[in-house]
C-alpha cells in the first residue's frame, strides 16, 4: 500500500465509524426519548394514547387508593388539572399525598396513566425539577421553608443531597 | 483555631497556584532556568498547604466543631466515626476541597517523580497544573468556602443525609476523583508539550504511568459507585445511564482510547496530535462532569446545592480551560512533527480502530447526556413559556453505545494478537481459532441448558467467554516453547517463558479478560428473577429455583436511627443458605425513611431483598430479586484494575535511565 492508500483508508474507516454512530444516534433520537409533561399540558398538547411519557406534579390530597397486590391508584395534580394514575409495585420511600412526584408510562386511550416505574423526591426538602417548574408555570409553587438554608444563612433554595427516585 | 488555619492555609495555596501557573511557563517561553526551577518547590507547597487545610476540616469534623456551616449541616455527634470522616466529602464544599487535594497531590507528585524529565517540559507540566489548581482554589475561596463559621453555634447538627451514611461515601468518591482528577496529569503533559512545542516517544513514555494510575482509579470508582447504587437504592439495577452516571463513563471511555494511543505514541512515535488532542478532550470530560454534577443543572443524589452562581463558576471555568487548551492546540499542534503512517492491519491499526470506536461510543453518550439539557435551553430561550423537557434513558444508549461497543469488544482478542508494524491476520486468525470455537461451543451449551430463556444472554457469555479465551491465546502463544507444549521437558519451559513474559502483556491480558468477566455479569442479568409478593409471618416463596421464608418482622435501634427489618431465611429446598434483613430506617436528625437491601451471596449470584412496606398485623411487602452471576459485574472491573496495575508494576521497571539514552531512536525505519 501507498502512503496516500494508507492515508485514505484511515480517513474512510474514521469516517464509517463516526457516519454509522450518528446514524445510530438519529435513529434512537426519534424513538427513545421521552417527553415530560404536567398535567396540564397533557391536556393541551393532545398527547396520542399509547406514547410513553413522563408525568409529574403533585399527588393530590385524598386521592391514593392501594388495591391488593401492591396496586396503587392516585392522581398527579398541578391544582388545575389532574390525571389519574394506575401503578402496580413498590413506591418510593418518600411518596406521601401533596408531595411532589415523577411517573414514566403510557397514557391510555381513556385519559388514564399507566405508569411502570414512580420516582419521588428523596429528601424532605427536595422537589423534582420537572415538578417545581411545572407548578412555577401553574402559579401554585411555594418556596419549601428550607430548615438547613435557614439555619445556616445560606440560599433558601439549598437542597442537600436529593435524589430522584431511581437515580443514583 | 484549626479552622482558620486551615481557611489560610487554603488562601496561602490559591496564592502559590498563581505563581505556579505563571513563573514556571514565563521561564519556558524566556528560556529561563531559574525560573522553571520554581516549579517544584512551589508545586510541593502547595500540596502541603492544601493537605493542611483539608486536614483542618476534617478535624472539625471529627470534634464535632458545630461552630463551622459545613460541620452543622453534614454532621451529627451521634455518628460513627467513619461517618465523621467520609462526611467530609459529603458535601459540595468538602468535596470540592477534596477535588483540589487530589489535583495538588499529583502535581507534587510530578513535581518528585519528574527529576529525570526534560525541565521545559516539567515546567509546562506544572505550571498548567497550576492554573487549574488556581481555578478550583479561587471557586472554593469565592463561592463556596467550607470554613465558613455559625455564630451561635448549634448544640446539634442537622447529620448526613441518610442515603449517604454508607461505606461507600468513604471510598466511591475518593476512588473516583482520583481518576477525573489524574487525568488532569495527562491534559498537563498535553499543554507543556504544545507549550514546548516538542512531542516525542518520550513524552509518551513519561504521560503513560499517570493516565494508567487514573484510568486504575476511575475504573474503581465507577466500579464501587454501580455497586453502591445497586445495594442502597433499594431497585435492584446497577446501571442507570442517569447523567451523573454517564459523567464518569465518558472521561472512562475517552480515558481508556488515550490509554491506548499513549502505547502507539511511545512504540511507533504516531498518532502525536491525535494523542494530545485525547488527553485535551479526557480532562475536559472530567471537567464538564464536575460542572454537571457540581452546578446542579441535573437532579440527583450527587446535586448537593442549586447555587447559580456556583454553576456560573463552574462553567466559566469550563470555557476557559475547554476552550483555551483548545485554542492553544489549533494554534500549536501544526508545528509539531507529524508521526508517521502505518499499515491498516496491524497493532496499531488495530489500536486506531479501537480510538475510533471508543471515541465513537464517547460521542452518543455525550450527545445521550446533553441533548435534554440543550434542548431545554434552546427551546426555552426561543419560548421562556415552554421549554422542551424531555429524558433520554436506557433504550437510547441500548441503540447506540451497544452497537459501538460490541464489535469492539469482538475486535479484541485480534488486536492484542497482531504483530507491530505489518500484522498478519491470516496468522492471528489461525492462532484464535481454538479460542473462537470455544466461545461458540460455550454459547450453543448454555444456549441448550437455557433452551426457551432469553437469547441475548448466551450470546453475551459467549462474548464474554470470547474475551477471556482469547486473552489467555495471546499468553499461551507467546510462552510456547519451540516443538510445541508436550514435548518432553517442554510444559515447565513454556511455564517459565510465561513468567518471563512482560508484565505489560499480563497486565493486557488480565484487563482484557476482566472486560469479559464483566460483561458475562451483564449478560446473566437477563436470567434475573424478580418478584414483588406481600408475605406473613411463616410462609415461603419461590425466586429463581431458591426458596425466601418471612420469619418475622422486628424493630431495632442503630445509632443514629431507628428501624424495622423484615426476617428473611433463604433456602435451597431443606437446606438454610442463609438469611437477608432488609429494613427500613428512619434516621432521627431527618425525619426521612430509607430502605436497606438485604443481601445473601450464592456463589457469583445474589439473593437480593428489599421492604416496600410493613403493615400492623406483620405482613411485609417486598421486592425479591435472584441476581445470577452478578457479582461478576464488579469482579470483572477489579480485575481490569488489577491489569493495568500489573502494567503500571512494567513502567516502573523500564522508566530507567536507559529509556533517555536511546529516546531519539524511538523509530526505526520500516
Amino acid at each position: 500500500m501507498t502512503r496516500k492508500q494508507r492515508r485514505l483508508t484511515l480517513i474512510g474507516s474514521a469516517l464509517a465509524v463516526l457516519g454509522v454512530a450518528a446514524g445510530l444516534v438519529l435513529f434512537a433520537m426519534r424513538d427513545t426519548i421521552v417527553f415530560f409533561y404536567g398535567p396540564s399540558e397533557l391536556a393541551e398538547k393532545n398527547v396520542q394514547p399509547g406514547t410513553r411519557l413522563r408525568i409529574g406534579g403533585l399527588v393530590q390530597q385524598g386521592s391514593v387508593q392501594k388495591g391488593p397486590e401492591m396496586a396503587v391508584v392516585f392522581a398527579v395534580t398541578d391544582t388545575n388539572k389532574s390525571v389519574t394514575v394506575r401503578y402496580r409495585g413498590i413506591l418510593p420511600d418518600l411518596f406521601r399525598e401533596g408531595q411532589g412526584v415523577v411517573a414514566e408510562g403510557i397514557l391510555e386511550p381513556s385519559g388514564e396513566f399507566r405508569a411502570d416505574s414512580v420516582l419521588a423526591k428523596h429528601d424532605e426538602n427536595y422537589m423534582p425539577k420537572e415538578v417545581a417548574d411545572s407548578l412555577k408555570k401553574q402559579g401554585v409553587w411555594q418556596h419549601a421553608p428550607g430548615k438547613d438554608g435557614a439555619a445556616a444563612g445560606t440560599p433558601p433554595t439549598t437542597t442537600p443531597a436529593a435524589a430522584q427516585g431511581t437515580k443514583p | 483555631m484549626i479552622v482558620e488555619v486551615g481557611h489560610y492555609a487554603l488562601v496561602l495555596a490559591f496564592a502559590l497556584s498563581l505563581v505556579l501557573s505563571v513563573i514556571p511557563i514565563w521561564g519556558v517561553v524566556a528560556r529561563d532556568g531559574v525560573l522553571m526551577g520554581t516549579a517544584r518547590p512551589v508545586a510541593l507547597v502547595m500540596a502541603a498547604l492544601v493537605a493542611v487545610s483539608f486536614v483542618a476540616l476534617t478535624a472539625a469534623y471529627v470534634t464535632s466543631d458545630f461552630s463551622v456551616v459545613n460541620v452543622v449541616q453534614n454532621s451529627h455527634s451521634a455518628k460513627p466515626l467513619v461517618y465523621k470522616i467520609s462526611g467530609v466529602w459529603s458535601n459540595h464544599e468538602g468535596s470540592m476541597l477534596l477535588w483540589v487535594l487530589i489535583l495538588a497531590v499529583f502535581a507534587a507528585a510530578v513535581a518528585v517523580r519528574g527529576s529525570g524529565m526534560p525541565q521545559r517540559l516539567l515546567a509546562g507540566v506544572l505550571g498548567a497544573q497550576g492554573a487549574v489548581a488556581a481555578a478550583f482554589l479561587a471557586f472554593i475561596l469565592v463561592t463556596s468556602n467550607p470554613f465558613a463559621r455559625l455564630s451561635p453555634a448549634p448544640f446539634e447538627g442537622q447529620g448526613l443525609n441518610p442515603l449517604l451514611q454508607d461505606p461507600g461515601l468513604a471510598i466511591h468518591p475518593p476512588l473516583l476523583y482520583l481518576g477525573y482528577v489524574g487525568f488532569s496529569i495527562a491534559f498537563s503533559f498535553a499543554v507543556g508539550a504544545l507549550i514546548e512545542g516538542r512531542i516525542d516517544a518520550v513524552w509518551a513514555r513519561f504521560v503513560r504511568p499517570w493516565t494508567l494510575v487514573a484510568w486504575i482509579f476511575l475504573t474503581l470508582g465507577i466500579s464501587m459507585g454501580s455497586y453502591w447504587a445497586y445495594y442502597e437504592l433499594g431497585w435492584g439495577g446497577w446501571w442507570f445511564w442517569d447523567p451523573v452516571e454517564n459523567a464518569s463513563l465518558m472521561p472512562w471511555l475517552a480515558g481508556t482510547a488515550l490509554l491506548h494511543s499513549t502505547v502507539v505514541m511511545e512504540k511507533r512515535d504516531a498518532l502525536k496530535v491525535w494523542t494530545i488532542l485525547l488527553s485535551i478532550l479526557t480532562f475536559s470530560l472530567s471537567l464538564i462532569g464536575t460542572f454537571l454534577v457540581r452546578s446542579g443543572v441535573l437532579t440527583s443524589v450527587h446535586a448537593f446545592a442549586t447555587d447559580p452562581t456556583r454553576g456560573t463558576f463552574i462553567l466559566a471555568i469550563l470555557i476557559i480551560f475547554i476552550g483555551g487548551s483548545l485554542a492553544l492546540f489549533a494554534w500549536r499542534a501544526p508545528m509539531l512533527r507529524q508521526g508517521g503512517i502505518f499499515a491498516p492491519v496491524s497493532r496499531e491499526g488495530a489500536l486506531v480502530l479501537n480510538n475510533l470506536f471508543l471515541a465513537a461510543s464517547c460521542a452518543t453518550v455525550f450527545v445521550g447526556t446533553l441533548y435534554p439539557l440543550a434542548l431545554e435551553a434552546v427551546t426555552g430561550w426561543l419560548d421562556p413559556a415552554n421549554p422542551a423537557k424531555i429524558s433520554v434513558g436506557a433504550p437510547f444508549f441500548n441503540l447506540t453505545f451497544l452497537p459501538l461497543a460490541i464489535p469492539l469488544l469482538l475486535a479484541v482478542p485480534f488486536g492484542q494478537s497482531l504483530a507491530w508494524k505489518r500484522g498478519d491476520l491470516l496468522g492471528v486468525a489461525q492462532r484464535l481459532v481454538t479460542a473462537g470455537v470455544l466461545a461458540v461451543l460455550v454459547t450453543v451449551a448454555v444456549l441448550a441448558v437455557t433452551w426457551g430463556g432469553p437469547v441475548a444472554a448466551p450470546l453475551g457469555i459467549g462474548l464474554g467467554a470470547w474475551l477471556i479465551l482469547g486473552s489467555l491465546t495471546e499468553i499461551v502463544t507467546r510462552s510456547r516453547p519451540a516443538g510445541g507444549f508436550f514435548a518432553s521437558g517442554n510444559l515447565g519451559k513454556a511455564l517459565s517463558r510465561a513468567a518471563g513474559l512482560p508484565r505489560s502483556a499480563w497486565g493486557t491480558a488480565l484487563a482484557h479478560a476482566g472486560i469479559g468477566l464483566t460483561v458475562i455479569g451483564i449478560a446473566a442479568t437477563a436470567w434475573g428473577v424478580e418478584r414483588i409478593v406481600t408475605m406473613k409471618p411463616g410462609e415461603t416463596v419461590d425466586l429463581g429455583g431458591y426458596q425466601v421464608r418471612l420469619d418475622g418482622v422486628a424493630p431495632r435501634n442503630g445509632p443514629d436511627y431507628r428501624e424495622t427489618v423484615a426476617r428473611l431465611v433463604v433456602l435451597d429446598g431443606s437446606k438454610v443458605l442463609g438469611t437477608l434483613e432488609p429494613g427500613k430506617r428512619i434516621f432521627a436528625a431527618r425525619n426521612m425513611p430509607t430502605s436497606e437491601a438485604g443481601l445473601l451471596t450464592v456463589g457469583l449470584g445474589q439473593v437480593y431483598a428489599s421492604v416496600a412496606e410493613i403493615e400492623s398485623d406483620g405482613r411485609a411487602g417486598l421486592r425479591l430479586y435472584w441476581k445470577p452471576l452478578v457479582l461478576l459485574i464488579w469482579l470483572g472491573s477489579v480485575v481490569m484494575a488489577l491489569g493495568g496495575g500489573l502494567s503500571l508494576l512494567d513502567r516502573r521497571v523500564r522508566l530507567g535511565a536507559p529509556v533517555r539514552s536511546r529516546a531519539p531512536a524511538a523509530v526505526p525505519a520500516e
